[in-house]
């Protein structure tokens, strides 16, 4: 398994390798130079077909539209809608697998609608006034021109240059059987005596070739460069976007904290403070008992006193749970390091930070690798762990790797989808590969500044 | 003995210094913050010293490095370290120096006041005292790896109470065994661990490191 989660609208950061321009290629190093030809040439047949498809999307969303308020539209808009984005997406997916050239998916996340018609009616209206439902049909309209033209007219290069050689040689056979005897502008069955023409498909083959194997390629990132001008957010959408993502980040946020509260005042209701209770009890029977039976009271304040010992323990993992005091002690580094310490795996780290995190992000990452080392703990079957931890171009990078056995999930329950929304808050972002049979590698990358302060390490 | 006290809490202060006193120790100074406790330890030169971790100016472990920075100067200085909670790593770096007399406990063992001064003598007089959180996560995390995976685990018990600080005889009371049969744990600890015949109390420093150093 291989999955990529992050927010969609993760904003290019300054320092990192923005997707734009020119350098698109990292697909197209491999293999023979024939080889690449062909795949290219594939594609252009590809985008051809792909075009072809989305006429017919374009021309049911079309209808859809235009009936939603005169006819029946209303009932089938949203599953042509979904047809559409569906066809949108597998064409950003395609730029991407082509040239690992990212585009951005426009979508605001769906809000509830009721049920029946209402909500249907609502559905119809929240999906009209998405620009991105009008931003997409203009592509399917253009689409089957640029795409369909663009791709057919490179893939054939190279077969009409074979063709003109073809023609060159077999063209009396050929025009017998009713072929038409016209290459391009020559007319090659020219009557004996008279110039002969149809030399002239020897260049014009040569031609042809030539741009057969130059334009496809050019071509088929020129339609990807298209697709990708309509495709991705506009700058409206894009803070709308944001604006839906903060949202639900402050609400996550928000409710985390609550959920942390409650457990805080649950931890102490039922240990510390009943502990000493018990202890104030034990004492008051004591001191009751003082002068008749010095036995028993001795007995109350051992009870009392191991009441108050244990009454620390449990203070003493509430304040680990709360905020570790290594971690504000010594900063991540040294907080990873002690938790690795503690761990039951063979944990190395790896620390380069050369000062201190906000203290938010310090420990919204502490937890995060705190979770992520339990989480191998228990599931992956894992002897050893690395945890590499750096700062560079302004984001914090983490990486945990394991040699556990691998398939780790992220889908929602998991405790790898507790740690996206953990540093979700931050704008972080989390990356797994876990292929079955390990090794499991998570990457976190959250964007914060370091304070210049020196860490110490004494 | 002479004692320098470093707490910032004025409660605690008073509380370990009335304590120690009713133990026979001499409170020589009690002071509350990093910069001043380091130069109380240097110039008093105690017999040990009983620092907290966390104390004025930064609240964070203030204590540990001023400790840590007088026993750079005064090599072998004996400190016990309190804290209201341990950590391995702080464990390892008072133990890095490999001059032993060192204690690091967690406060709560203020509480048994008669242990309690039988650590910080221990201390004293050059050995280890470790607090039993910090050797319950070691034997939690499963008796460790090549050097001590050759140990039985009657001779991993022993080590673990031997970083607490506790003689051959309390070993034996504790496991309820006789002493000459701690004393035969204990050689065979040294053999495995390959330390050199030498006088007692080094060597068991010695293993108490190898112990705490097993990752």
């Amino acid at each position: 398994m291989n999955t990529t989660s992050g927010p969609r609208d993760a904003v290019p950061t300054p320092g990192r390798p923005a997707d734009g321009g020119e350098g698109y290629g990292g697909n197209r190093q491999r293999g023979s130079r024939a080889r690449r030809m062909a795949r290219t040439i594939g594609w252009n047949w590809a985008d051809f077909a792909y075009s072809i498809k989305h006429a017919f999307i374009f021309a049911l969303q079309l209808t859809a539209i235009v009936t939603v308020f005169t006819g029946f539209g209303w009932l089938f808009l949203p599953a042509t809608t979904r047809m559409t984005r569906q066809a949108a997406n597998a064409a950003r997916q395609r730029a991407r697998d082509r040239f690992g050239m990212r585009i951005e998916e426009p979508y605001l996340p769906e809000p509830r609608f009721q049920d029946g018609f209402m909500g249907r009616i609502e559905e119809c209206r929240w999906i009209l006034t998405d620009r991105s439902t009008w931003r997409d049909l203009v592509w399917m309209l253009l689409d089957p021109f640029i795409g369909g033209i663009l791709g057919s007219f490179a893939g054939s290069l190279l077969l009409e240059s074979a063709y003109g050689l073809v023609l060159l040689v077999f063209w009396p056979v050929l025009t017998k059987h009713g072929m038409n005897d016209w290459y391009g502008f020559v007319h090659v069955s020219t009557p004996p005596g008279v110039l002969e023409w149809r030399w002239a498909l020897v260049p014009m083959a040569g031609i042809f070739f030539g741009l057969g194997v130059v334009l496809p390629d050019r071509l088929v990132l020129a339609h990807a460069k298209w697709s990708r001008a309509l495709l991705s957010p506009s700058e409206k959408s894009r803070l709308a976007l944001r604006v839906a993502r903060l949202t639900e980040t402050r609400t996550d946020a928000v409710d985390a904290q609550a959920a942390e509260l409650r457990r805080i005042e649950r931890d102490l209701h039922d240990g510390a403070q009943a502990r000493l209770v018990a202890m104030g009890m034990n004492l008051g029977a004591a001191e009751a008992l003082l002068d008749q039976n010095p036995e028993a009271v001795r007995a109350l304040l051992v009870e009392a006193r191991e009441s108050s010992a244990r009454a620390l323990t449990e203070l003493r993992e509430l304040v680990r749970g709360i905020h570790p005091p290594v971690l504000s002690d010594r900063g991540l580094g040294d907080a990873v390091r002690a938790v690795a310490l503690d761990s039951p795996l063979a944990v190395e780290v790896r620390v380069e930070l050369p000062g201190r995190l906000e203290p938010a992000v310090e420990s919204a990452a502490y937890f995060a690798i705190c979770e992520l080392l339990t989480n191998t703990a228990k599931h992956a079957h894992a002897h050893s762990a690395w945890i590499d931890i750096r700062h560079a171009q302004g984001r914090l990078a983490v990486t945990c790797t394991d040699d556990g056995l691998g398939g780790a999930r992220t889908g929602a329950g998991s405790g790898l989808a507790g740690i996206e929304r953990r540093i979700g808050a931050f704008d972080g972002i989390m990356a797994v590969t876990s292929p079955q049979g390990g090794p499991t590698v998570v990457s976190l990358e959250i964007p914060c500044v370091l304070s210049s302060e020196k860490t110490s390490t004494s | 003995m002479r004692v320098v006290l470093g707490e910032d809490l004025y409660l605690l202060r008073e509380g370990l210094a009335r304590l120690l006193e009713a133990h026979g120790f001499e409170i020589v100074a009690a002071v509350g913050d990093g910069p001043t406790l380091l130069e109380a330890l240097l110039e008093h030169r105690p017999d040990v010293a009983v620092v907290d971790v966390r104390m004025p100016p930064t609240f964070t472990d203030e204590g540990l490095r001023a400790v840590l920075a007088a026993r750079q100067e005064v090599p072998g200085l004996p400190v016990l370290v309190l804290s209201q909670y341990v950590e391995q790593l702080y464990a390892r770096e008072l133990l890095a120096d490999g001059a032993g007399a060192v204690g690091y406990l967690l406060k709560d063992r203020v509480f048994d006041a008669s242990q309690f001064a039988e650590s910080v003598r221990q201390v004293a007089r050059g050995g280890t005292a470790m607090d039993p959180e910090v050797i319950s996560k070691l034997l939690a995390r499963g008796g460790g790896k090549e050097l001590l995976g050759r140990l039985t685990p009657r001779e991993f018990e022993v080590l673990g109470l031997m970083a607490q600080g506790r003689s051959n005889t309390a070993i034996a009371q504790q496991l309820v065994v006789t002493e000459r049969a701690v004393a035969k744990h204990t050689s065979n600890i040294f053999g495995k661990l390959g330390l050199p015949p030498s006088d007692d109390d080094n060597r068991r420093v010695l293993a108490v490191l190898a112990y705490l150093d097993q990752s």
